[in-house]
């Protein structure tokens, strides 16, 4: 609902209703329903404040700034309502960071940029109200050009199908053709002299008699095409998915979420995933920074041992550190190590210059609504982090002006003079302020990267460096991100004369960068070592361990993330995906289509020397008909594992049609793949790429509507139901709260569903091509005259009642090993990645191992009964008791072949196997009784046959005979396979007989790696130092203005988020300097 | 399942923690280990020699003769039956033979048939069951699956209709037992009581009649079967309560064969009188057939089985043998994975990974 201002007032609209042209109202906290033209708003200089995780990922606020020219109109309805300009702009697009225009307005034209316009899919936010133009509406908007196209899913094994049952068809054609030649042959001899006592019906020749023949057959076998095959396989996947939606270890009680199979026909696809496509922000991280770690002045602080020294994880059970002494400690704030209070409290001096530095070297903006109740609005959450943490230390960041910061340090009330803010950019990688304390002494607080601080210390601080470098070290290997904090005390004059310059450079018309780079440069330097910090961009619970375990299920893992370059491959650290054992990580992050291609080219040749140059393409044909083409990239061997970082722009060229492949090629020998900085359209397009040349079967996941495309691409999305929103999780095919929970979908539900799906899919073409061939083989012997084996209502009744329950309840309860296991062994989740338990070849066989089988039970029983009679003397031979032979002998030995394939015998299953049996048995009686006989006479002629057949020793010792020779050979096949050529699967099982499994590993902290990369990541990025010391930004303002800061939601999610910052200003583009 | 929907508090949606809904059902999870194939395997293979050689003996206690009498003495009655001109005619010859040891106990009398398709497709439709079990409105008014025997030329209903009836095998035979030294006796056979009881009691049945009404009366208005000679009433002079759909002979020849060579009982020895209480004694026997069945347009044979019995039926050695094949079998495959065992399998160390 939003208020379009059309004509002349305003009024309430539906969305739908929304036009190009309309000129529309939004309030706080309202979804940006269009892509609108912002013509002005509540706040000062017509900025708007919009949250753009829907679209990008990134949960900073951005600003947008309306042209003065419209911003004037303010929220004057009587001169927006005849607001009249003319906007020319490019066509609708996908670029979500690009927008080009013009706006004529009184002859006058003013450019219009990205800044101006509001996208669909943004949030408003801290803004009372704002008016825009809808410049493009529906279908036409940024977001939904960015959205994928939705496709009907079907899995792999829907194609196979299709191909099988269509040659299935053919096969059955050909038998008809068969037993119709064979019938015009018979006809002309046999049957010809024949016609005495069954003369022809009226004008019907042998080749005629050969058609009829050929329908009769189509009509007699058509029991090779499994219809029901269909109904049974939806019924399956059905029962599969509620198991997906029962299981409690995919519950999330924290916000009461069950996982949720959102589509029920690709449950087995779940058990062949070879590539995952993940998101980072909010799918592996809960989007929540913490102050973890810090080392300063040598000593490191936020372990915790035990009394032997090992160290202690700190769990959400761990004690505390109690802030209550500190009336403005954030509440939701927590750290375990207590020795950092009592070292602050007394008043160590390191400690105190630490977090005085943390309090001031920030571009952080304070709320205080009430008394004591502070908000921060951080333009980067690792900021918000280290500004709080140092709020919750006693160093109280109070309130800002353009020229001073107030902080309350251990409850004494500080005012400091803002100097100077040396502004964070990604060259620097660091930022600085330069204040002065109110006993007058110069400070320049220096925080950033510490490659870059080391460069800038002081050489009398080596041996604290020599330190802190283990600490960042091992920080680093922990995957924290990491700050090195410097200080340095300057001198009056020096500042007084740099200051000069400093001026001079900013209003400087020509290389005003440069300028101020050297001046920066200048002042820092020979700078004091305090210590560093470790911000830990904390992970969903279990990620890491999820991600070793589809690692070792060979599934391959690529983040593909909105996020920095460092962030992500940060977060590749924490979770173990990039791996200081690795042999190398290859960041390609070239401007140009040459440099990517070198790039790439370097890296697949570093990692595989002998690689060809051309790939190998493997071109085939697939589907129904054959009309489908698909081309194939197989893997190229590699050893060793490598890591790639590609960044967006790199991979934008990446993704064209000549450079694909070969991004394909490197990316797939890696272990690893980390794209950062992606729209959702390139997400879409990496995960069409695999497909496509990968023919496997690939998983997305992800949590936002920027990886709605890309989850509506793959084989499988998958929505993690958590904060940012719903659309994720509406276009998702399973959804839950948890990454982790993906281990148990793929490596428990997938792999049984896969497993059920497939041995159920064998049993199912096995019971009916051995049904349907023994009338094949009895045509040799009744003239090809289409007459059946089985009694009419056997045929009838074989699919629907016999053998429909046996196999439903193997399809839906059978497991190899239990969940337990595993998880132990996710090796056995390879069978299905490699397409091993259904294919055509798995298909052959079971076709095979049938013509064996209706071999048998039509053979046996014809030479057991042909010449034989009762034993006392009376007819066994005739067509009846033989029916009832032949399809005993076939419900008997296709039940014992379900009990071979059955693996795991739930009560369910015995009665399903036994019921089957004793209601066949029972069917069969009632069916050939007087009764029914005199009821139905014409329908039920098989009277008595049960009664005067089944009674003789004959028959059952053929039945004997039969499931004798069908099952045995089977079970010493399998049994030789199982010693010869035992799969994982065997394996598993043979221990699972024989052990008990490990108990799982009290969970120790991982052992800790030291690292020698640097760790340093941080989200912030340039701009926001200049808004800060603008005097215009800070204009006081009465405090209603902004009514809602904090969405208070009441859900629980709420809690989950212990700290809540929000950034203010877009992020510039890429910094074009050279490094 | 079973509990109030719409629960309350934080725990709302919790799936219920049922062995069934997490999976946890208890099971029991088989695997084919050697401890229990190849055990199972040696069982078997045992099972069925033993059942191989009981039934063995079995068959070879039973005595059995056939008799192709197709041609042989009864060529020119073979020759006859060629030309559908002499169709009518009757035809007398008689086989003889010789039992060279005694057939003890009971003596079945098969007539057989050779190429003779009974289990066409056409064929076996083509009759009506609702006649046969004495529907009146059956009785004049056949079912069209019995075309083209429905009505004859007069457009009289058919009454047994359909091919199968039609074609009923006719021959008829007489055994004689040539006494070493005083003239042919006349085997006594038993030909009544040879159907199976269903089939006889339920399966077929006259019309319902009156007591003042002989089975001709109740068949009035219906035809014979284009093929035979006499009408269906009227099929044993002897017995008058085998006549009509219940007559033995056509409830045999209605249980169609399932293949096209097959043996229908004819009748059993009376063994009442001596000499042949003790069942068939050895010495010269000559039957003597009423030739009316033609083969030779299908070359098709026709012959004539005497034999004994068992528990186990008739002298049929497939199945004993069959299992003796199987029981061998086994034994191999057996040894076979014995051996693989061993060298593979028993340590473990095929299951290490």
């Amino acid at each position: 609902m939003l208020w379009s201002s059309l004509p002349g007032r305003l009024k309430t609209e539906k969305w739908m209703n929304v036009q190009v042209g309309d000129i529309i109202k939004l309030e706080n906290d309202q979804f940006v329903t269009a892509d609108l033209l912002l013509l002005s708003s509540s706040e000062p200089l017509n900025l708007v404040y919009v949250e753009t995780a829907e679209l990008d990922g990134e949960t900073n606020l951005k600003v947008k700034q309306a042209l003065t020219v419209t911003g004037e109109m303010g929220d004057n309805i009587d001169t927006l309502a005849p607001f009249n300009g003319e906007v020319r702009c490019e066509p609708p697009n996908n670029r979500l960071d690009k927008f080009k225009g013009t706006l004529t307005l009184d002859g006058q034209v003013y450019a219009l940029d990205n800044d101006k316009v509001l996208l669909r899919g943004c949030t408003l936010r801290n803004t009372e109200w704002c008016f825009g133009l809808v410049i493009f509406g529906g279908p036409d908007t940024k977001l939904m050009q960015n959205s994928g196209k939705t496709t009907f899913k079907r899995t792999s094994i829907d194609h196979l199908m299709n191909v099988l049952v269509l040659c299935i068809f053919g096969f059955l054609v050909s038998m008809c053709t068969f037993m119709a030649v064979a019938n015009s042959l018979w006809e002309t001899s046999d049957g010809e002299v024949f016609t005495a006592f069954l003369p022809r019906e009226d004008g019907i020749n042998a080749p005629l008699s050969s058609f009829l023949s050929f329908w009769s057959y189509v009509i007699v076998l058509n029991t090779v095409v499994p219809i029901s095959l269909y109904v049974s396989v939806e019924i399956i996947r059905l029962g599969n998915s509620f198991f997906i939606d029962w299981d409690r270890k995919m519950y999330y009680p924290k916000s009461d979420t069950p996982a949720q199979a959102r589509t029920t026909t690709l449950n087995e696809e779940l058990g062949q995933i070879k590539y995952i496509f993940s998101d980072k922000t909010g799918t592996l991280t809960q989007n929540i920074m913490t102050f973890n770690k810090c080392s300063i002045n040598g000593k490191c602080y936020g372990e915790l041992f035990d009394f032997s020294g090992h160290r202690v994880e700190i769990t959400e059970k761990t004690e505390k550190v109690d802030f209550s002494w500190n009336r403005l400690a954030d509440l939701k704030f927590s750290f375990h190590d207590h020795s950092l209070v009592e070292t602050v409290r007394e008043g160590n001096a390191a400690a105190q210059a630490f977090f005085r530095l943390l309090a001031l070297c920030h571009t952080v903006m304070p709320e205080e609504k009430k008394e004591g109740e502070l908000n921060y609005q951080a333009q980067s959450p690792d900021e918000g982090a280290l500004v709080t943490a140092a709020r919750n230390f006693g160093f109280v960041f109070r309130s800002r002006t353009p020229e001073t910061i107030t902080v309350v340090e251990m409850d004494k009330q500080v005012v400091y003079e803002l100097l100077a803010v040396l502004d964070f950019n990604n060259v620097r990688k660091r930022m600085s302020v330069i204040v002065r304390s109110p006993e007058g002494k110069l400070t320049l607080y220096c925080k950033g990267a510490d490659t870059i601080i080391y460069e800038r210390l002081d050489p009398s601080c080596n041996k604290l460096m020599n330190v802190t470098t283990g600490h960042l070290n091992e920080y680093a290997g922990d995957g924290l991100r990491t700050l090195v904090l410097a200080y340095k005390d300057l001198d009056e004059d020096y500042m007084e004369d740099w200051k000069k310059r400093h001026y001079e450079a900013c209003i400087a018309m020509d290389d005003r960068e440069e300028r101020l780079d050297e001046l920066y440069e200048e002042i820092e330097k020979d700078l004091q070592l305090l210590g560093a910090t470790a911000v830990e961009d904390k992970l969903q619970d279990g990620v890491p361990q999820t991600i070793e375990q589809l690692a070792k299920a060979d599934i391959k893992i690529w983040v593909l993330t909105g996020d920095k370059q460092e962030t992500a491959e940060n977060i590749g650290y924490s979770c173990n995906m990039l791996r200081e054992e690795m042999k190398g990580i290859f960041i390609v992050n070239a401007n140009t289509a040459e440099g990517v291609k070198e790039e790439l080219e370097n890296a697949r040749r570093t990692m595989c020397p002998d690689s060809p140059v051309e790939p190998n393409v493997i071109r085939s044909r697939a589907g129904l008909f054959w009309t489908q083409k698909t081309v194939n990239v197989p893997d190229e061997k590699v050893d060793g594992d490598y890591g790639l970082v590609i960044n967006g722009h790199s991979l934008a060229f990446a993704l064209e049609k000549n450079l694909q492949l070969e991004l394909l090629r490197t990316a797939c020998m890696c272990q690893t793949v980390i794209c950062c900085r992606v729209t959702p359209l390139q997400k879409a397009q990496v995960v069409q790429l695999v497909k496509k040349y990968k023919q496997a079967v690939t998983l997305a996941i992800g949590d936002g509507a920027n990886d709605v495309s890309m989850i509506k691409a793959a084989h499988i999305g998958v929505g993690i139901s958590g904060q940012e929103g719903m659309q994720a999780v509406l276009s998702s095919d399973f959804s839950f709260a948890q990454f982790r929970y993906l281990q148990r979908l793929l490596l428990v539900h997938g792999r049984w569903s896969y497993l059920r799906m497939c041995k159920f899919l064998r049993y199912f073409f096995y019971k009916n091509f051995t049904f349907t061939l023994v009338h094949f083989w009895y045509a040799f012997f009744c003239g090809f005259s289409a007459q059946t084996v089985y009694d009419e209502w056997f045929i009838t009744l074989y699919n629907l009642i016999y053998t429909a329950l046996p196999i439903l309840g193997m399809g839906i309860f059978d497991q190899d090993v239990n969940d337990r296991w595993s998880f132990q062994y996710p090796q056995l989740y390879s069978p299905g990645q490699l397409n091993l338990y259904f294919s055509k070849k798995a298909f052959v066989r079971c076709v095979m191992h049938s013509c064996y089988s209706s071999l048998i039970l039509f053979f046996i029983p014809w030479a057991a009964i042909q010449d034989t009679v009762r034993d006392d003397g009376k007819d066994i031979a005739d067509y009846q008791s033989f029916a009832l032979l032949a399809q005993t002998c076939l419900l008997v030995v296709v039940n014992i072949q379900i009990c071979l394939d059955t693996h795991y015998w739930t009560a369910v299953n015995q009665f399903f196997v036994w019921g089957s049996l004793a209601a066949y048995f029972a069917v069969t009686f009632t069916m050939y009784s007087n009764g029914m006989f005199f009821i139905f006479t014409s329908s039920f002629p098989f009277i008595g046959t049960a009664r005067n057949s089944l009674s003789q020793p004959n028959m059952w010792l053929t039945i004997f005979l039969t499931a004798l020779l069908c099952t045995l050979p089977v079970v010493a096949f399998r049994f030789i396979l199982i010693q010869l050529r035992p799969t994982i699967n065997d394996k598993v099982r043979s221990k699972f007989r024989k052990e008990v499994l490990p108990a799982a590993k009290p969970r120790r902290p991982p052992m800790r790696r030291i690292s020698t990369r640097s760790g340093y990541a941080f989200s912030h990025s340039q701009g926001y130092g200049d808004l800060v010391t603008s005097k215009r930004f800070l204009l006081t303002r009465p405090l209603k203005s902004r009514p809602i800061l904090f969405v208070k939601t009441d859900s629980a999610l709420a809690e989950n988020r212990p700290q809540h910052y929000r950034t203010i200003r877009e992020e510039q583009e890429e910094v074009h300097r050279g490094p | 399942m079973g509990k109030v929907k719409g629960k309350l508090g934080p725990l709302a949606r919790r799936p219920d923690n049922s062995a069934f809904k997490q999976q946890r059902l208890p099971a029991w999870s088989p695997m084919l280990t050697a401890n229990t194939v190849l055990p199972f395997f040696y069982i078997m293979a045992l099972i069925c020699l033993l059942l191989g050689v009981w039934l063995l003996l079995t068959v070879q206690s039973t005595r059995e003769i056939k008799l192709d009498y197709t041609v042989g003495p009864c060529d020119k009655c073979h020759e006859k039956r060629k030309n559908v001109t002499s169709a009518a005619e009757d035809c007398k010859c008689t086989v003889e033979f010789t039992i060279e040891k005694r057939f003890k106990g009971d003596v079945f009398f098969y007539y057989g048939l050779k190429n003779f398709h009974q289990n066409l497709r056409r064929y076996m439709d083509s009759r009506d069951d609702g006649q046969m079990v004495g529907r009146k409105n059956n009785l004049k008014n056949p079912s069209s699956y019995c075309k083209p025997f429905v009505r004859d030329q007069s457009g009289l209903p058919i009454a047994p209709c359909g091919a199968v009836a039609n074609s009923i095998f006719n021959d008829s035979f007489t055994l004689m037992y040539h006494e070493p030294s005083s003239t042919p006796v006349k085997v006594p056979l038993l030909r009544r009581g040879i159907t199976w009881y269903t089939d006889k009691n339920v399966k077929f049945r006259n019309p319902k009649m009156n007591s003042s009404m002989n089975l001709a009366q109740v068949f009035e208005g219906t035809a014979k079967p284009l093929y035979w000679k006499k009408p269906v009433y009227d099929l044993d002079p002897l017995d008058q309560n085998n006549n009509g759909f219940i007559n033995d002979d056509l409830i045999i020849w209605m249980r169609e064969a399932a293949f096209p060579n097959f043996k229908k009982l004819y009748g059993v020895l009376h063994r009442a009188k001596k000499p042949f209480t003790g069942g068939l004694p050895a010495g010269n026997y000559s039957i003597d057939i009423s030739y009316n069945f033609p083969v030779q347009p299908f070359q098709g044979r026709k012959e004539i089985v005497l034999t004994t019995l068992t528990w186990f039926g008739g002298q049929n050695h497939f199945l004993p043998i069959a299992y003796l094949v199987t029981s061998s079998l086994i034994l191999l495959i057996a040894i076979a994975l014995t051996v693989v065992w061993c060298k593979f399998g028993k340590n473990g160390k095929n299951m290490e990974e």
